[in-house]
């Protein structure tokens, strides 16, 4: 789909135009990492919305995440998450081996460091689409080797 | 899931949703970051360069695009072949000119607008979709054609249609078998 290039290159754009703007140092790495969350969270928030509108409500939350492994994963990034693990006690942890953000980087361990930067977005879009699902959440990503990649979802109970 | 078939459709359109809401948030950030519109409109410009630099590789791969021997088959290719495969529509060409050189892509639907009902208050200077000025900029420069391209009217902004002005430059290097898009 000629759609996902677009995508890619606008979201590769994104990360270096909001760093290009900053200088060195921790303080300022975080608010970038912010600012691209936060972009994700929007985002996430409308196409979940678009997305579930004729859908069956969901029983449980396990329901919930196992849609976002699924359908969502399925429809923005062209395939499902490969593992999903809970404790059962709101935490979650979305496995992708092959993600579709870091394949044309990398694959393995080069480039490591700069890996958190593009997947700061897609924290925010799991939780904007968590968010309007009426699931509060903090979604952390970690990548030990590319392209393969974790997301961990941690419910808020409110 | 159960119900593959129905939701097919959908898919595609998600798909376009989610560049057209990324695209959103990313204006709505930087008119949190500049006060000033013509520094919005500089960012987009340059973020679009970049995209059009890479996205035009992933053009001609696609497509079978013979080569051009003309500014005006240059702008059909890019109106019809291009803005079709990319964002699903086909805006008509004007030339402008006599010499052939100044072309209009009129837009009378654009996708990148679709959930945007007006310019936000303070900000009637923005042109909302220079990203595509700066792609087909960076687009034509990595074959070797200079070019300027801006917005002449813009329906955000009361026009009554959306268009893209691309007016080709004097360029470098005469060699004939570069000219290939």
């Amino acid at each position: 789909m000629a759609d996902e290039a677009l995508f890619l290159l606008l979201h590769n754009e994104m990360v270096s135009g909001v760093y290009k703007s900053t200088e060195q140092g921790e303080v300022e790495n975080g608010r970038c990492i912010t600012k691209l969350e936060n972009m994700g969270f929007r985002v996430g928030q409308g196409l979940i919305e678009r997305f579930t509108k004729d859908t069956a409500r969901f029983k449980d939350e396990l329901d919930i995440m196992k849609f976002i492994c699924k359908d969502f994963w399925t429809t923005v990034f062209k395939k499902q998450i490969d593992n999903l693990r809970t404790n059962h006690q709101g935490i979650y942890v979305l496995q992708d081996n092959k993600f579709r953000l870091l394949t044309q980087m990398s694959a393995g361990k080069q480039y490591l460091e700069h890996a958190s930067k593009y997947l700061a977005f897609t924290c925010g879009l799991i939780r904007g689409g968590l968010s309007n699902l009426g699931i509060k959440s903090i979604v952390t990503a970690e990548v030990s080797s590319m392209p393969a990649c974790k997301f961990q979802v941690m419910i808020q109970k409110l | 899931m159960s119900r593959p078939a129905h939701r097919r459709p959908e898919y595609h359109k998600i798909n376009k949703d989610l560049f057209v809401l990324t695209y959103g948030a990313l204006v709505a950030q930087l008119c949190k970051d500049y006060e000033k519109d013509e520094d919005v409109n500089k960012y987009l410009d340059n973020m679009g360069y970049g995209i059009g630099t890479r996205l035009v590789e992933d053009f001609l791969a696609r497509s079978c695009v013979r080569r051009c021997h003309s500014y005006s088959e240059i702008t059909d290719i890019i109106a019809q072949v291009a803005f079709k495969m990319y964002l699903g529509i086909t805006p008509s060409v004007i030339c402008n000119n006599s010499s052939r050189n100044e072309f209009s892509l009129i837009l009378d639907k654009n996708p990148l607008v679709e959930f945007v009902e007006e310019l936000p208050a303070g900000r009637s200077s923005l042109c909302y979709c220079n990203l595509l000025c700066g792609i087909i900029r960076g687009a034509l420069e990595m074959v070797h054609l200079a070019a300027d391209v801006t917005f002449l009217q813009d329906r955000l902004k009361g026009d009554s249609v959306t268009e893209i002005g691309i007016t080709f430059l004097k360029k470098q290097d005469e060699k004939k078998h570069r000219r290939k898009k």
